[in-house]
């Protein structure tokens, strides 16, 4: 057939074209499919509610730019959750790349709450080198690994660091990561050792491995991609990025799929026929 | 000492560090607590020399008129601009040299974030190409991955859902896609945590006991 | 749909600094490796001056300043100390004692000198002995320990036969895939029918992780896409 021997010679710059055309389009012209919130994400949402309002949280997001449209819509609507209940967040940064994005989506959400204060309801301690062993000093005290936040204030002079002092003085973890150092070392070096309990929102890369985890109860709910992120931004009644890109996502989910077949269509062909 | 003291070192650190996690008696919680408070300033003295030795190497480049040498001089002026940049900034801001409002915070979020973002963006294309001409079906095993993969991707995004709403609700492709993921492939991924923690532990015992040698660069 | 372009300078770079990148998926170019290059040059950089403001100077030039000027290193303020003694260390005030990773950090640089180069071994040393503790624990407890309690699940519960059927392929998935692993013996026999067994449920779980990949990887354009468009172009 002489159309799948042109589909065998096929430019890939063709399939970048289609691919770039089938996502762009439902961004410009939306189709509004339906989300179902999913059970690992209504894990994460109880797990943040069930946090007695006041309480402080940690938070820590280890994301650099190249997880932007999966972290940083997670980071919003559990910043936004967080600071809704009245909580007291300590944010920390593990990945070098990510410090001044994540101030930018904390310092953006935070003005949706003009009553809360840098310093008093919330603070952004900043990056740190040291992967797990970060993890660990803050063990002994948080303060210790951050002597100075991410705006050069002396920590421990910040007054929602004065109640501050260890792991204890956290009821959850809120973790998100896009890989290394991330939910993994979170949970074999703080939830392991030191026995806080941890929600995390993770790359959909990731997201398979930390059933594991999940299923033994070692992290109470688990965002996955941008999936999780619109189902989180569902459960919260918002519509953010992550809820406008599912579309997208999924004409191009469909796209790959057709590839696979198609691409193994071709090459069923008997062996004459092709040359 | 080019040899010895270093595996020496590695040891009762090594040995140490596991103790801490054992003993919680601060003459060993102390000590460790230092070690790894320690272990962040060294691991951020290591990353200034990888930094350093991007200065130098495209120098090199530049000087032995390297392929493409031009576009390392442009290379070179963004490292030494960011850096200056970053340094008043920093002694400026008392060392908050990325807060709102400073030069490198305008450098970090119009040029370093959008380039970084965009250099894994392309991976979406690439990801279709390779599905099209290399994903290959020639085994039962090869056919039974690409079913969990259809099956996952079609069921974690709402088309899925939206094709199969007519099914009973344990038969659409959400569903299926939630069973796949919480059991076969649960099952998968910890039989490989468990594997990759044995190998682990063995490997940073190995490590201790300096049967493992590799970080030593092989030189004499 | 109208167009309301930004008048931000900055976000105008970013834009045609995307589309530079996005023009290597015709063929590589001058734009493209002017971007690529800009792009390693500002990391490095910027990796470079990060490190010194977020570690270098806060967890060891300001407490050993603090504790040899007896001054604030920012204000100059003089600072009353309840505890004198350089080397009186406690748990997370160590003093006069940062001096040893301050040294160890310095003899990494050893290693742009050819001939001193094997100092740099001695840093290398003790972050590898930091490490290889601090993971072997965590594996151990973490993944190993925990993971084997979580896997010891009752495979029958009464009026729930959906339940006892998960448990039941859940609990022969994970011994058939651990018995995948198993290579002191030749899989040959029972040992090859679970073998076997536990190839498929590897499968299952890479076809899974295949899937969340492709996920992942468009998740990154449609990010792309949706900073051309709201930012960029204002497209609304």
């Amino acid at each position: 057939m002489p159309g799948l021997e042109v589909l065998e010679k096929l430019d890939r710059r063709w399939l970048f074209l289609i691919m770039g055309l089938l996502v762009l389009e439902p961004l410009m012209f939306p189709l509004a499919l339906p989300l179902t919130v999913t059970r690992p994400v209504q894990g994460f949402v109880d797990a943040i509610d069930k946090v007695p309002d006041g309480s402080t949280v940690l938070m820590s997001c280890d994301y650099d730019p190249s997880g932007i449209p999966e972290m940083v819509p997670m980071t919003r609507t559990a910043f936004r959750h967080l600071l809704g209940k009245n909580c007291k967040v300590v944010i920390t940064v593990l990945w070098p790349g990510g410090p001044g994005l994540v101030d930018s989506v904390l310092s953006e959400v935070a003005r949706e709450f003009p009553d809360k204060k840098y310093g008093v309801d919330w603070v952004n301690l900043g990056y740190k080198s040291g992967n797990e062993a970060v993890m660990v000093v803050m063990g002994q005290g948080i303060a210790n690994a951050f002597p100075r936040d991410y705006r050069g204030l002396d920590s421990r002079s910040l007054p929602v660091m004065r109640e501050v002092r260890d792991y204890a003085s956290f009821p959850l973890l809120v973790n998100i990561s896009s890989g290394y150092p991330g939910t993994k070392e979170w949970v074999q070096q703080v939830q392991a050792r030191f026995h806080l309990p941890m929600v995390a929102g993770v790359t959909a890369v990731s997201a398979p491995e930390y059933y594991p985890y999940l299923q033994s109860g070692q992290i109470r709910g688990l965002l996955g991609g941008m999936a999780g992120a619109a189902e989180y931004e569902k459960a919260r009644g918002e519509k953010g990025s992550a809820t406008r890109g599912m579309d997208a996502q999924s004409l191009g989910h469909l796209f790959v799929a057709f590839c696979i077949l198609l691409g193994n269509l071709i090459r069923r062909r008997p062996a004459e026929a092709r040359s | 000492m080019k040899r010895e003291l270093p595996l020496a070192i590695t040891a009762a650190i090594g040995v140490f560090m596991i103790l801490s996690f054992f003993v919680p008696h601060q003459a060993v919680s102390v000590p460790a607590d230092f070690l790894q408070a320690s272990a962040i300033i060294v691991v951020a003295f290591g990353y200034v020399l990888g930094g350093a030795n991007v200065l130098r190497v495209n120098f090199d480049g530049i000087y032995k008129r390297q392929p493409d040498w031009p576009y390392k001089i442009l290379l070179l002026a963004g490292l030494i601009v960011t850096f200056a940049i970053g340094a008043i900034d920093g002694v400026e801001q008392h060392g908050g040299f990325l807060d709102q409002g400073t030069r490198s915070k305008w450098i970090y979020d119009n040029l370093y974030s959008p380039m970084s973002a965009t250099m894994f963006s392309l991976l979406a294309f690439f990801i279709a190409s390779a599905a099209f001409r290399a994903f290959r079906i020639r085994t039962v095993e090869a056919g039974l991955l690409a079913l969990a993969a259809l099956l996952v991707m079609l069921g974690r995004v709402p088309v899925g859902d939206l094709a199969t709403h007519w099914l009973p609700a344990p038969a659409r492709l959400g569903a299926i896609q939630d069973w796949i993921m919480n059991v076969p492939q649960n099952a998968a991924k910890r039989a490989i945590l468990i594997g990759a923690a044995l190998g682990v532990m063995a490997t940073g015992l190995r490590v201790i006991l300096g049967i493992e040698r590799s970080y030593l660069s092989g030189e004499e | 749909m109208s167009l309301h372009l930004s008048h931000d300078f900055g976000i105008w770079i970013g834009a045609v600094l995307t589309l530079f990148i996005f023009s290597f998926l015709y063929k590589d170019n001058p734009f493209y490796k002017i971007a690529e290059h800009l792009f390693v040059g500002v990391s490095a950089g910027y990796y470079i001056i990060l490190y010194w403001w977020t570690v270098i100077v806060p967890n060891l030039i300001e407490p050993l300043w603090k504790q040899l000027a007896h001054r604030d290193l920012w204000t100059g303020q003089p600072l009353l100390q309840a505890r004198p003694g350089l080397f009186a260390a406690e748990l997370g005030d160590y003093r006069g004692w940062l001096v040893i990773p301050g040294i160890l950090g310095l003899l990494l640089f050893s290693r742009l000198f050819g001939k001193i180069g094997w100092l740099s071994r001695w840093s290398l040393a003790m972050i590898i002995g930091v490490y290889a503790g601090i993971k072997t624990t965590g594996f151990a407890q973490g993944d190993f320990v925990a993971q084997l309690q979580a896997s010891l699940q009752p495979l029958w519960k009464a009026g729930d036969p959906a339940f006892t059927i998960n448990s039941v392929i859940f609990t022969v998935g994970l011994i058939s895939s651990l018995l995948f692993f198993f290579f002191s013996r030749e899989h040959k026999g029972t040992l090859g029918v679970f073998s076997r067994l536990g190839v498929f449920f590897l499968m299952a779980g890479f076809g899974a992780g295949y899937g969340y990949t492709v996920m992942s990887r468009i998740s990154l354009l449609i990010g792309r896409f949706q900073f051309l468009l709201d930012n960029w172009l204002g497209l609304r």
